[in-house]
């Protein structure tokens, strides 16, 4: 077991790194710039809902926030952090050495910067940067798109080769370099989800690329796949997008169901209850992500057989979830609770992921998603998923290992304050657009009506407050990495489990150079 | 380390995996656009009507039953054209054929090629809706300024639904000058 630091210092160390840590650290750091970027619009399209009329941009302008808002969180925050913590995670869970593929995780990584430079880039370019919305309906993104869709179409294109890549790196990882002994019914929640969500990947952002290849051809080549007067049909488009789209959203929930499935058990001092019905239902979770697609297109004018076959396969996905819910809950139950940042942010999570999960069976039932579809209630509801779902479990996470990773420990109180002021900021962004929704008011728009102006005062407030949390966020992390109280206990968490916190704090360039024996 | 039969073990996984890669992708082209294209027509999703010229077949007229059919034109965004039915509503029996235009202008001082695009409403309809000539199996050209009656014959299907009283049959014109330009063929619908 060698004690070697890296090969190369100064930049290039970055540059040709094949270390999972040092992937994973930036990959984490590149998704917190993008979360910041996607942030950053996110308070543009707030500060212009802020009160009614035209105030700070145009229309078209707000509507290429909307879009890159959407794109960036999506792309370049969620996917990418997930997948810096599976680099960072997945080896010291399972007892290897690195990743399967060391280079390729390298190129995957190095890989997205310049993607997202060009896709940031199109905002100085004429005619502006993709405006069309993150879902890109044509024929709003072929026929009536700027032309700037092109460097969206090879972006595209390059976040899918990277995830793919990452992908099939984490599969042939967690399925070759396990440690002797290490089962597959042995592996930790954070390694099961992932494994699962990179074979999601791998079934569907090939489709995501067929689709933009699609678009492509229409736009440049003269096909007319999405195009009524050439004999092609928009609504096809929905069809493809969503058959990707939808295990999308899954792929971004998974791995922090997996999170919160780590931290829970740790602050609870009680092992995971149900681990293996954990299992099945993340795996039944993505089976039928496969078959509810079309309830993303209810109103585009489906027979009815369709509605009810999508209406019912929707609603049992709510099935497998509840089994999480409850198996989480159940072990909290009776347990010696503390709470800790990660503890409050895993909370949070399932307290709020619960609340979306609630109006996502609303949204379920064809006949009242006539009311509610594309409307501020879809937004509230998605937001509720994403960002108390992904980004709590994120900072849940980030909290959770960042001892292990610098050996050195945050501010606890900073951390609880972030949490809170999270907590209140997000609900009051999110709960009043419930209303919005359900009292009318549709999504991605830059004005409205003078009867939304209260509620959309108040959640522009709660997201200036929630966004500000974040630099309070970042502000700690930073801290602890310069200033930190060092720690070199290592299990930093009393009643943490895996073999993660069996290596030394902070954990050493390389570990696990030799496999431990997993009894 | 990482021994010699583990390395070919993950080469074999990245094979497999990278089959799968490649499938979805094939998959898109192969089997999603044709199979929604097949299942469009069969099922006459989104009131698509089946893009051939229907073969008579020799039936009796039910001149017990009237259907009512309404006509809709629609200019797609930025169509400059005039088009509008003749007929607005036409009442008819099934197994009849019958016939109508719809009169269309190029008021433009340019020559223009237009596609005429169809939907049928309710969509369970569509395929009890045959259409022995329709403008729609052809693209309309027009010189500047020039106009035009563009012709329609159907037969309502005798085994149409006994609820169905009312069917609307839009259309909708679409500009494809350019593209009748670079002289692509265009699907019949």
């Amino acid at each position: 077991m060698g004690a070697h630091g890296p090969a190369t210092q100064g930049l290039m160390r970055w540059v040709t790194t094949t270390n999972h840590k040092d992937i994973g650290t930036m990959y984490l750091w590149f998704s917190f710039a993008m979360f910041i970027m996607g942030g950053a619009f996110a308070m543009i399209i707030r500060a212009e809902l802020f009160q009614p009329g035209l105030q700070i941009v145009e229309p078209e302008f707000f509507n290429q926030m909307t879009t890159m808002h959407g794109l960036v969180m999506v792309f370049g925050a969620i996917m990418p952090s997930f997948v810096g913590l599976a680099n960072w995670m997945i080896p010291m869970m399972i007892g290897a050495p690195d990743m399967a593929l060391p280079r390729m995780n390298n190129l995957s990584f190095w890989i997205l910067p310049p993607t997202f430079l060009l896709l940031a880039s199109t905002l100085f370019m004429e005619g502006g940067a993709p405006n069309f919305g993150w879902t890109f309906y044509a024929p709003l993104s072929t026929t009536y798109a700027p032309d700037t869709v092109t460097f969206f179409i090879f972006g595209v294109h390059l976040m899918g080769l990277s995830s793919i890549m990452g992908s099939i790196n984490i599969i042939a990882t967690v399925v070759n370099l396990r440690a002797p002994g290490m089962t597959y019914m042995k592996m930790p929640m954070f390694v099961w989800t992932w494994l699962i969500t990179a074979f999601l990947l791998i079934a569907v952002m090939p489709v995501l690329a067929g689709l933009v290849t699609m678009m492509l051809m229409d736009i440049h080549f003269g096909t007319s796949f999405f195009s009524a007067a050439g004999g092609g049909d928009p609504v096809l488009f929905q069809h493809v997008f969503w058959f990707f789209g939808h295990p999308e959203v899954y792929i971004i929930i998974l791995p922090a169901f997996g999170v919160v499935s780590q931290i829970i058990p740790t602050f609870a001092r009680k092992p995971l209850f149900g681990y293996d019905s954990m299992v099945y239902a993340t795996a039944s979770i993505a089976f039928l992500s496969f078959i509810v697609w079309a309830h993303h297109m209810y109103t585009v004018g489906m027979p009815v057989a369709g509605e009810l076959f999508f209406m019912y396969a929707t609603m049992l996905i709510a099935v497998p979830t509840g089994v999480k819910v409850f198996n989480w809950i159940t072990t909290m139950w009776k347990g010696s609770m503390t709470f800790e940042t990660p503890m409050l942010f895993s909370i949070g999570f399932v307290f709020l992921f619960t609340i979306g999960g609630f109006t996502g069976v609303m949204l379920s039932l064809a006949p009242v998603d006539f009311q509610y579809h594309d409307s501020y209630f879809v937004v509230a509801h998605f937001h509720y998923v994403m960002v108390a779902g992904a980004v709590f479990s994120m900072s849940a996470a980030v909290y959770y290992w960042l001892p292990k990773w610098c050996g050195k420990m945050y501010n606890e109180s900073m951390g609880k304050a972030h949490f809170w002021i999270s907590f209140v900021g997000f609900n009051l962004t999110f709960f009043p657009q419930h209303f919005l929704g359900l009292a009318g008011m549709p999504r991605r728009i830059p004005d409205y009506a003078l009867q939304f102006t209260d509620f959309n005062t108040m959640s522009s407030i709660g997201a200036f407050i929630y966004g500000s949390s974040q630099i309070l966020f970042l502000f700690n992390v930073v801290r602890t990495i310069v200033a930190g109280k060092p720690t070199s206990e290592e299990k930093t968490w009393e009643g943490a489990e895996g073999l993660e916190w069996t290596v030394p704090t902070p954990a050493p360039y390389h570990t696990f150079s030799t496999p431990p024996e997993v009894k | 380390m990482v021994d010699v039969s583990t390395d070919g073990n993950i080469t074999k996984t990245v094979g497999k995996l990278s089959i799968v890669v490649v499938a979805m992708f094939a998959f898109v082209f192969v089997v999603m656009v044709p199979l929604y294209d097949v299942l469009c027509d069969a099922l006459g999703i989104n009131g698509k009507t089946n893009g051939e010229r229907y073969q008579v077949v020799e039936s009796a007229i039910d001149s017990n039953r009237e259907i009512r059919i309404q006509f809709v034109a629609t200019n797609n965004a930025g169509m400059p054209w005039e088009f509008r039915p003749t007929d607005s509503v036409m009442k008819v029996n099934p197994g009849a054929a019958n016939n109508t235009v719809f009169y269309a202008r190029n008021p433009l001082a340019k020559d223009m090629v237009a596609q005429a695009i169809p939907s049928i409403s309710p969509s369970r309809a569509a395929e009890y809706f045959h259409k022995t000539e329709c403008f729609c199996f052809n693209q309309q050209p027009l010189a500047a300024g020039e106009q035009a009656d563009m012709a329609l014959q159907f037969i309502i299907d005798q085994d149409l639904p006994r609820d169905i009283h009312t069917i609307t049959l839009s259309y909708t014109i679409f500009d494809v000058t350019a593209m009748a330009a670079a002289n692509a063929p265009v699907a019949m619908r």
